[in-house]
């Protein structure tokens, strides 16, 4: 089962994974793994990424068949705690813009990696990322942005934890089209990534997870 | 603008000269014989770089959005609000900086009508985005993935019953109204009609009329700025219509970015043939807007075909045949397609720089694509431009600007065929960062 539901996750073969999944379930599988076949999956993919032979349609698709999926082992899985998880991420696209794009397929890529994230939306008012990060105890903080008008809400949201006490526990990570070393230095970020597996591997260093 | 009777026996280059003789003799009062040649020698610009030769000076046309208010005080909602400040700024703006081509004007919008029209599709200061920052898409499905077959079969209609209804507030009534096509004979024009008399319908179309009014006052404003500019600075305006690759009418404002790129594997033959249906009036839509206006560039801003949104094979099957057909039609009609091209296009070069596409006819304008191999690739069959980084004009210093417009130009404009420009509309810069960037366009484009 499980390699057959690896390749057709990977080959974007939609209702195959689907129905792979659900025959699966009914048979006695056990969900992990499915779970576990579905990351090694989304590994392939991201690499594919990474090398530019898949692209964002690629990662879209994929990640509408992992909620697919997510939503066929619901009532077979227990209650999961975040004990499992590598650390936790708060996302968000900052004030004062509403591209989600980009900051979606950074959280579900995120989320198929396995940590905990908090996803807070687009145009986030600064308090709320703060409050965010204080309450989840995030380790690291995803700042996404495509006008350049994100880069004084970027500053503002770094400056904001630095005030809130909580700049030493946090990493700040910067994503967005327009983003460059310069815009990490003027927000006082600490790394930005150019798409989702960037993402992926700056939050795999600062919590210290396996790449 | 009148087209001459013999139009339909011209072929497309007379048309292009018939077309760009007309922009560079506009029928307007100048403050001065002075400032009338300095128009028609920027104008001459353009003509130089189109046909990919030298210019006097690489013209200089940046895509300025709300920079002038930003610059002088104003807020967006300023802009978009108070045409006094709209027209005030905007010329000041062009007065002080004397870039070769105007602003992008129709990006400075009016806030009454979209508040009339109750739009949907957009957040603008006051609807959703803060005061201060220029109007953003509010991306759904406004399509849904189950209507591609209306779309294919009649897209007026399904513009008028379906997609407008939602997009706009003001227009839900449309989807009670059976489409015009129903309007063929006498017996049945009463059953037609009858859907008018119901109250929501009667309000909708004095609502509409009330659009109507809010839209004739900007627009007089923006003519009477963009006329002022012209008129008293010899500048001329750089779009004289606009449309869009039919991919990106999709993917914008219908299906969205998401949406569409599930299609594309849950059903790719419905997307195909609904870009196809969307050729012959993308086209349409440029011509009757450039022959009003009697300026032959027509403004295409591209998005979803950008590096890393799509593959190459999707690139060259799915985006580009139909995005070619309509630069194919806009060219036939002597029209002069001036794209922006948004994110980066590294990959995409060898594709656009199509053989199919007549040479000297049309201008590339690019952001973040790496312009040496632009210039070598695109650049020997059109026109190219753009290019200078939003982070450099929000960031950078004076002394780093300079320097790079210095390499850009000695990259790619040494032989012609070049037009300066910003990589991307410009809502924000540091105003020592702006100077800089003009200043060392005339001091390194000579």
């Amino acid at each position: 089962m499980s390699s057959a539901l690896k390749e057709a996750v990977i080959e974007l073969r939609e209702d195959d994974a689907l129905r792979i999944t659900r025959e699966a379930l009914q048979g006695g599988a056990d969900p992990l793994d499915i779970v576990a076949a579905c990351r090694e999956a989304m590994d392939v993919i991201g690499q594919r990424f990474a090398d530019g032979e898949a692209f964002i349609p690629e990662l879209i698709m994929a990640g509408e068949i992992m909620s697919g999926i997510t939503a066929e082992l619901k009532p077979y899985l227990k209650a999961e705690g975040s004990g499992g998880k590598l650390g936790t991420v708060v996302m968000c696209t900052v004030q004062g813009d509403i591209h989600d794009i980009g900051k979606d397929i950074v959280v579900t890529m995120l989320d198929i990696a396995g940590f905990e994230v908090v996803d807070l939306g687009v145009d986030v008012p600064v308090a709320k990322v703060v409050d965010s990060v204080r309450e989840s105890g995030a380790q690291v903080v995803g700042l996404s942005g495509l006008l350049t008008v994100a880069f004084d809400s970027m500053k503002a949201t770094v400056a904001a934890l630095d005030e809130a006490g909580l700049r030493g526990q946090v990493k700040v990570m910067l994503g967005g089209a327009p983003v460059t070393d310069a815009v990490v230095e003027y927000a006082g970020a600490d790394a930005w990534g150019k798409d989702a597996v960037d993402a992926v591997e700056l939050a795999r260093q600062w919590t210290g997870g396996a790449s | 603008m009148t087209l001459p009777d013999n139009w339909s026996e011209l072929t497309p280059d007379q048309r292009l000269q018939w077309r760009l003789d007309a922009w560079q003799n506009i029928p307007i009062e100048f403050a001065s014989p002075e400032v009338a040649q300095e128009y028609r020698d920027r104008v001459q610009l353009y003509r130089d770089v189109l046909a990919g030769k030298k210019p006097a000076t690489v013209p200089i046309a940046p895509w300025i959005g709300l920079l002038p208010f930003r610059f002088y005080g104003h807020t967006a909602k300023q802009a978009y609000y108070d045409y006094e400040i709209f027209k005030e700024d905007w010329f000041r703006f062009h007065e002080e900086t004397r870039p070769d081509g105007i602003g992008l004007t129709l990006g400075i919008v009016p806030g009454k009508l979209f508040d009339i029209l109750d739009y949907r599709l957009y957040t603008w200061p006051g609807h959703g985005t803060p005061d201060d920052t220029c109007y953003q898409y509010s991306e759904q499905e406004w399509m849904k993935g189950d209507e591609y077959a209306a779309l294919i079969q009649d897209p007026g209609s399904y513009w008028q019953r379906s997609y407008l209804p939602r997009v706009f507030g003001a227009m839900e009534p449309f989807s009670m109204l059976p489409p015009w096509t129903d309007l063929v004979e006498i017996p049945f024009t009463a059953p037609f009609f009858a859907g008018f008399s119901a109250p929501p319908v009667k309000e909708m179309l004095q609502k509409l009329a009330e659009a109507g009014d809010a839209a004739m006052e900007w627009l007089q404003a923006a003519m009477a700025a963009d006329g002022r500019v012209m008129a008293t600075l010899g500048i001329p305006q750089t779009a004289g219509g606009a449309t869009k690759a039919p991919y990106d009418t999709l993917g914008d404002t219908m299906r969205g970015t998401r949406g569409l790129m599930l299609d594309k594997f849950r059903q790719p033959e419905n997307v195909k043939a609904a870009m196809e249906r969307l050729v012959p009036q993308s086209v349409d839509w440029a011509r009757r807007s450039n022959d009003m206006t009697g300026n032959p560039i027509v403004f295409i801003p591209i998005h979803k075909g950008a590096d890393g949104f799509m593959s190459d094979a999707d690139f060259k099957e799915l985006y580009w045949p139909t995005f070619k057909a309509v630069l194919l039609g806009l060219i036939e009609e002597g029209l002069v397609p001036w794209v922006f091209v948004e994110g980066s296009y590294n990959e995409r070069l060898e594709v656009i720089a199509d053989e199919e596409i007549p040479a000297h006819r049309m201008i590339w304008m690019f952001d973040a694509t790496d312009m040496q191999r632009a210039k070598e690739i695109v650049g020997k069959r059109q026109c190219i431009g753009g290019n200078v980084p939003a982070a450099l004009f929000a960031m950078g210093t004076p002394e780093e600007m300079d320097a790079y417009v210095k390499g850009l130009l000695e990259t790619t404009a040494q032989d012609g065929g070049f037009i300066l420009s910003s990589g991307i509309v410009l809502d924000e810069a540091d105003p020592a960062a702006y100077k800089a960037f003009i200043e060392a366009g005339r001091k390194y484009g000579r």
